[in-house]
């Protein structure tokens, strides 16, 4: 590092970047962002209707999986994306095990709600009434997990994530009575409301309220991670990712930042859980395998690490792509595409993280601490 | 006595660091600790900014004992550590760095009146007011790490080797600056490898070798002592 008493003018590098979208989206004024935000939130909830768009509806619309689930699965991604963000994104802490939270959310769900589970003579809960007591066991899962766990840094944080997600579904299938391993819980119900006909408005033919009960969610959770981060306790995030010594020094109480950051991805983890629960009406251990947390953490990522945005992106893209694989066969073998999902992934990430390492659409400051990083490893 | 540490051990898992070190710096000096890599000069400084735990031993602030207290505390009672390595936050602007400082402290008047100082005592910090804390070079990256660490309004400043890595020119400037930090009203304890900056610029100094304080005494006195020469001024 050369350093000289007067510093060679730089090119000078402002920390809000002005080019791209975003930066013409920055510059606008608030209405002008309000009105494109609204025009966004419009389409995404006219998305269920993309097919009847003509010429480019029946390119985007999935063939082997009915378009509604498929926007679902989608939501719920989405929002395990947006909650995983949080813990790797924002506070830097690298969680391999974040399905676990997802498992805890479902399960917990069914063991309140589901007629196989020991616990219906005294629950047999709604939807709706389980949901929340659900979600407080996430966010404390999460505050058990992390309180021994988060003095851990980097590598060995990862190392116990990554078995607490395997533990979980460990019990799971070896607890044939509690958690019912492969046979899993039936008849779990879903949400609540009546439509104007009478029926049900979540039902089993029509994935689409669904979606609209996930887009809701994915709404509400942006706008608080959006507060959070917007505030002191983002600020402290920042400073952990950064540097944790540094923010420790400046009086930042790394643990119970950490905490926060754990507990809250627990929770939007959990929520996910509870919404596939809620669709699905039955659940069982071989959701929650391994691939499951790497292919979110792979999204999250691949859309850009510690943005929103990139992990709304990334969250939609890792569940989207495979789901419109379904159904084309490829003209070798004959094998449906959905099966070679990984395969496709491994390279698209690959080539995604050769040409753009920061994510699709990455968050400024971590291009320029992946940017500190490289003259760390390799100083000039 | 503004800092007292009395007997501190410290150990990294079985390695012991620091043997029973005992050292004092009085309200208003400038106190160098030297020594070669290894001695123990930055565990010193984690071990009274929190960082590490004492195994043994007594830290006292301002009449206090504060070997046990978690280290954001010890920021609020008037700690302020510029670590080694500087520890600039890449990802934020010089500003944002400089609040980061005063992340303890609430209130807004007097925030904007330190920055102001800050930006005073280092006015190539507000030209970069906005550029991101990665992209300084490694002498305005020092220069931040100061102005950092005085955005508490410290009582006590810790600097953990300011004249690491940068050039002559610049290690004279960095210590004219920190003589004049301590003019204003700041006791400074510094860490260096740099014996004849430090020594030449201390009131009083401690030279630490293998964990151990072997020799102390006024800055003018070591920068006279043959051992000291010989072992750190490289002179014979």
């Amino acid at each position: 590092m050369s350093d000289t008493a007067v510093a060679p003018p730089k090119a000078k590098q402002n920390f809000r970047g002005n080019g791209g979208v975003r930066g013409w989206f920055g510059r606008q004024p608030t209405w002008v962002r309000a009105i494109v935000t609204l025009v966004a939130l419009g389409l995404a909830i006219l998305l269920p209707y993309a097919g009847d768009v003509p010429l480019i509806g029946p390119q985007i619309v999935t063939q082997g999986i009915d378009w509604p689930s498929s926007l679902f699965n989608m939501s719920y991604y989405v929002l395990l994306a947006l909650g995983l963000n949080v813990v790797v994104g924002y506070a830097g802490l690298l969680d391999l095990g974040y399905v676990g939270f997802f498992a805890i959310g479902a399960y917990g769900t069914a063991l309140l709600t589901s007629r196989d589970s020991l616990l219906y003579a005294h629950s047999g809960w709604s939807w709706l009434a389980a949901a929340p007591v659900a979600l407080a066991i996430t966010m404390a899962a999460g505050l058990i997990l992390g309180w021994p766990t988060l003095r851990l840094r980097g590598d060995y944080l990862a190392i116990v994530t990554l078995g607490f997600a395997e533990i979980i579904r460990i019990v799971a299938t070896s607890t044939p009575n509690f958690l019912r391993g492969d046979r899993g819980f039936t008849n779990i119900p879903h949400p609540p409301g009546q439509g104007a006909d009478g029926k049900p408005i979540f039902g089993v033919t029509d994935a689409t309220p669904y979606f609209w009960l996930g887009l809701a969610v994915i709404v509400v959770v942006i706008l608080g991670v959006r507060n959070l981060d917007r505030s002191r306790v983002g600020r402290s995030w920042l400073a952990i990712r950064e540097d944790e010594e540094a923010a420790e020094i400046m009086g930042v109480r790394t643990t119970r930042f950490k905490l926060w950051a754990f507990a809250i991805g627990a929770f939007i983890g959990g929520l996910g859980g509870v919404l596939f629960a809620g669709e699905q009406g039955f659940i069982n251990s071989q959701t929650f395998v391994l691939q499951f947390s790497i292919l979110v953490l792979a999204g999250v990522v691949m859309g850009g690490s510690g943005n929103m945005a990139g992990a709304i992106l990334g969250g939609a893209l890792i569940s989207y792509i495979p789901d419109r694989l379904r159904g084309i066969s490829d003209p070798f073998f004959h094998t449906d595409l959905y099966e070679y999902r990984f395969a496709i992934f491994g390279v698209v990430i690959i080539v995604i993280m050769v040409l753009r390492p920061q994510g699709l659409i990455p968050s400024r400051r971590r291009a320029m601490e992946l940017k500190d990083r490289e003259k760390e490893v390799a100083p000039l | 006595m503004l800092l007292e540490l009395e007997n501190v051990s410290l150990a990294y898992g079985r390695i012991q660091a620091l043997h029973g070190i005992s050292l004092s710096v009085a309200q208003g000096e400038i106190v160098a600790l030297i020594g070669a890599n290894g001695a123990g000069k930055s565990t010193t400084m984690r071990a009274i900014s929190g960082l590490r735990p004492v195994s043994e031993g007594s830290i006292r602030f301002d009449g206090q004992d504060i070997s046990k207290l978690r280290a954001d505390l010890r920021v609020i009672r008037g700690v302020s550590q510029s670590p080694e390595g500087r520890g600039i936050f890449p990802g934020m602007s010089v500003r944002e760095n400089l609040e980061m400082g005063a992340y303890t402290r609430k209130n807004r008047a007097e925030i904007d009146e330190d920055l102001q100082r800050v930006f005073t005592l280092f006015p190539r910090m507000r030209e970069r007011e906005k550029q991101s804390g990665g992209t300084l070079s490694g002498g305005e990256q020092q220069m931040l790490a100061v102005g950092r660490a005085l955005m508490s309004r410290p009582k006590l400043l810790l600097l953990d080797e300011p004249s690491m890595g940068l050039a002559p020119m610049l290690i004279q400037q960095i210590f004219d600056i920190i003589v004049e930090i301590n003019q204003q009203g700041t006791t400074v304890l510094l860490v260096e490898q740099n014996a004849q900056q430090a020594l030449s610029r201390a009131h009083r100094a401690y030279v630490l070798e293998t964990g151990r304080i072997v020799k102390e005494g006024t800055g003018a006195e070591l920068l006279h002592d043959p051992a000291v020469k010989d072992a750190y001024l490289g002179v014979a």
